[in-house]
């Protein structure tokens, strides 16, 4: 049902899409194009030289145990990430979808996280996590558990997961909300003459209708635990300790920034967008594909 | 082989009373159609009977067993929804055979059981499509055989016809009956369509407000129908309803502008003058001239190819509608109100007075 609108002559139809285009341009395809430049040359470490060397920087990337770490890190951690945000999303929007008292209250409440800087949500967790002042710091190692993230590389894995989890559970809950709320009552109803009981329900009737949300939400969440847990990571952990923390995106920032190896860093941001590309693709796949009903 | 008693049966929603007290008994086998205008009720008692609502107050009995506290899984139901309530993820044999899985039949039996009905109801080329691939009339269909394999002790229907075109629907009503029959499964049907609940029914309930108007077979709610409601409701076009008096001993009904009308079965209880509705379906207005004849000016004519529905307004500004065999036009029309086909009701309370 769509309409097309049918322009005379060249100018108009193209001063109405020269912001678009020129937004694009600048902060995708000309900061896209330098990084692409970029991995392919190495250049001294005052920028005084730089020499072409083909795809010498990849090698050299994709056989660094560093970046093999962070990538393990990555995988690690995105997966974690997903699969809890994703999870508890969908618990908490199943128990919000059950018609209680004060359901609005506690749907506004559990999207309030969606709307913190991640930042602030990393000191929030710091707060909590310290393990000198913070107060589940402090309980854990009164039960004995010698809680501490600066040291123990698992830890700190742990608060990052927890907190990429928190800040992105809004969102998912956002979306299983809207999900399970279009699924048809009568059809729920249905199966409960049918003599289905309330978890075979949920297994046989709600998940598989609730699957191409969850797809989405799966390649959302991916891609957000890659790229976009930058912020947390840098402010509760630094990548340590010992670069137990360290993913992709953020050896990326320390290669790029800190260390000013820019071929190699640049390099590494292309094998990121590579990686992009892949998730999008797919997402744009099942979209297409409609896995609806 | 079951029975269903409903005993007293009330719903509130939020203190706001939609059901008032139901009392029903259905017999092994019967259909019993529920029928009555928009939002009195029908769906909820329907629902009531799933377990999909719980009563306010009152008992649902199947088979002598007070299932009221029940969910709808151990009541041995199975209810066709008006939008069907297909799975949609599921191919047909997937929803037709949910059911049975659940209930840990053996997979050949499964089968069978869901091939049996397919060829029944003539989907039997459709079982690996997805409800989104069926036309309206094959979901219906598909939805009919979700309730058939289950092989349950009550069927309920909520308005299953009303989604499908008119040629459909009178299709798919007779094919109900039919099915129903054969089966000799007990059932409530749901509409809000007269038509249907006439053609279907062993015995109909209007339902008026969340009450029981009357129960009774077809005809019966045709022929003597209990209060002005059920006589409205019933019947197409409705029937007349004319103001009068009682007089004579009983005996005689005096209309507005004087005429006397003599009852031809006998005379009704009652002091004289009281206010009376005299009701006269529109087939049985007889055009023709007379001393007690009434003159009416002609409104609006309506020719339905073998008949001709004319309404007309009477002497006091008294519409009246008749139903006239072949074509008719004309500006006046004097039509005589027989005294045989006469239903007689109480104006106060809208009860049919008997002789
Ligand atoms: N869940 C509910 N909460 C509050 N009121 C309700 C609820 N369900 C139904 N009602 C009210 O109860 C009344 C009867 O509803 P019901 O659905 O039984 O009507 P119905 O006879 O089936 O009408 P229709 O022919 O339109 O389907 C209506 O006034 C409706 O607004
Ligand atoms: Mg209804």
């Amino acid at each position: 049902m769509q309409k097309k609108v049918i322009f005379r002559g060249r100018l108009l139809p193209i001063a109405l899409l020269a912001p678009q285009l020129a937004v694009t341009f600048v902060f995708f395809f000309w900061p896209a194009g330098q990084a692409i430049y970029q991995s392919l040359l190495r250049e001294d470490a005052f920028g005084l030289s730089r020499e072409f060397v083909g795809l010498e920087n990849f090698q050299e990337v994709l056989s660094d145990p560093t970046w093999l770490n962070a990538a393990l890190n990555t995988v690690v951690f995105s997966g974690c990430v997903a699969a809890l945000a994703l999870g508890l999303a969908l618990f908490l929007a199943v128990q919000a979808d059950k018609s209680l008292r004060g359901a609005t209250v506690y749907r506004s409440l559990l999207i309030w996280p969606y709307a913190v800087a991640p930042a602030v949500a990393a000191v929030l967790w710091l707060f909590l996590f310290q393990p000198e002042v913070g107060m589940i710091g402090r309980g854990l190692r009164a039960v004995g558990i010698p809680w501490d993230y600066r040291l123990n590389g698992t830890h700190a894995m742990v608060l990052v997961v927890i907190a990429a989890v928190w800040k992105q559970l809004a969102y998912n809950f956002i979306f299983f909300l809207a999900g399970l709320q279009s699924i048809p009552a009568s059809v729920l109803e249905a199966a409960a003459i049918d003599g289905a009981r309330p978890a075979r329900r949920f297994w046989t009737i709600i998940f598989p209708l609730l699957s191409p949300t969850t797809f989405f939400l799966l390649v959302v969440n991916l891609t957000y635990a890659f790229f976009e847990t930058f912020g947390i990571i840098h402010a509760l952990t630094n990548g340590g300790p010992a670069k137990a923390t360290e993913t992709l995106i953020y050896k990326v920032y320390v290669d790029g920034v800190e260390n000013l190896n820019l071929g190699q860093s640049a390099a590494q941001s292309v094998i990121l967008m590579i990686i992009v590309i892949a998730l999008t693709a797919i997402q744009f796949r099942a979209v297409e594909k409609k896995v609806h009903y | 082989m079951a029975t269903l008693s409903l005993r007293d049966v009330r719903k509130s929603f939020n203190a706001t009373p939609v059901l008032h007290g139901i009392d029903l008994e259905v017999a092994d086998g019967e259909l019993v159609v529920i029928v009555g205008a928009s939002g009195c009720g029908k769906s909820t008692l329907l629902r009531i009977v799933a377990g999909l609502e719980t009563p306010t107050s009152g008992q649902v009995v199947i088979n002598n067993r007070d299932v009221t506290g029940l969910e709808p899984a151990d009541r041995d139901i199975a209810m066709v929804f008006q939008n069907y309530a297909l799975y949609p993820h599921m191919t047909v044999f997937g929803n037709m055979a949910y059911g049975l899985k659940i209930r840990g039949l053996p997979r050949a039996e499964i089968e069978k059981r869901v091939k049996d009905a397919a060829e029944i109801l003539g989907i039997g080329a459709l079982l690996e499509r997805r409800p989104k691939q069926l036309s309206g009339g094959q979901r219906q269909r598909v939805a009919m055989g979700r309730a058939i394999v289950r092989e349950p002790a009550l069927f309920l229907f909520d308005e299953p016809l009303s989604n499908l075109d008119a040629k459909l629907r009178v299709q798919m009503r007779a094919e109900i009956r039919r099915l129903q029959r054969r089966l000799g499964v007990t059932s409530l049907f749901v509409t809000h369509d007269q038509v249907e609940a006439m053609t279907l029914g062993d015995r109909l309930v209007v339902m008026n407000a969340g009450r029981p108007a009357q129960v009774a077979p077809p005809m019966e709610i045709f022929s003597r129908p209990a209060d002005t409601y059920v006589a409205g409701f019933i019947g197409s076009p409705a029937m007349n309803f004319i103001p009068a008096t009682l007089e004579e001993g009983g005996a005689a009904a005096r209309l507005a502008k004087g005429t006397v009308i003599r009852f031809a079965d006998g005379p009704r209880p009652g002091p004289a003058g009281m206010p009376l509705t005299l009701g006269l379906r529109p087939e049985h207005v007889v055009p023709g001239d007379g001393p007690d004849s009434v003159p009416l000016s002609v409104e609006l004519i309506e020719p339905l190819g073998s008949e001709t529905v004319v309404h007309g307004r009477g002497p006091g500004g008294l519409a009246i509608t008749a139903r006239l065999p072949g074509a008719f036009s004309g500006a006046a029309l004097p039509v005589r109100l027989p005294a045989g086909h006469l239903h007689v009701f109480d104006a106060g309370t809208g009860r049919r007075l008997d002789p």
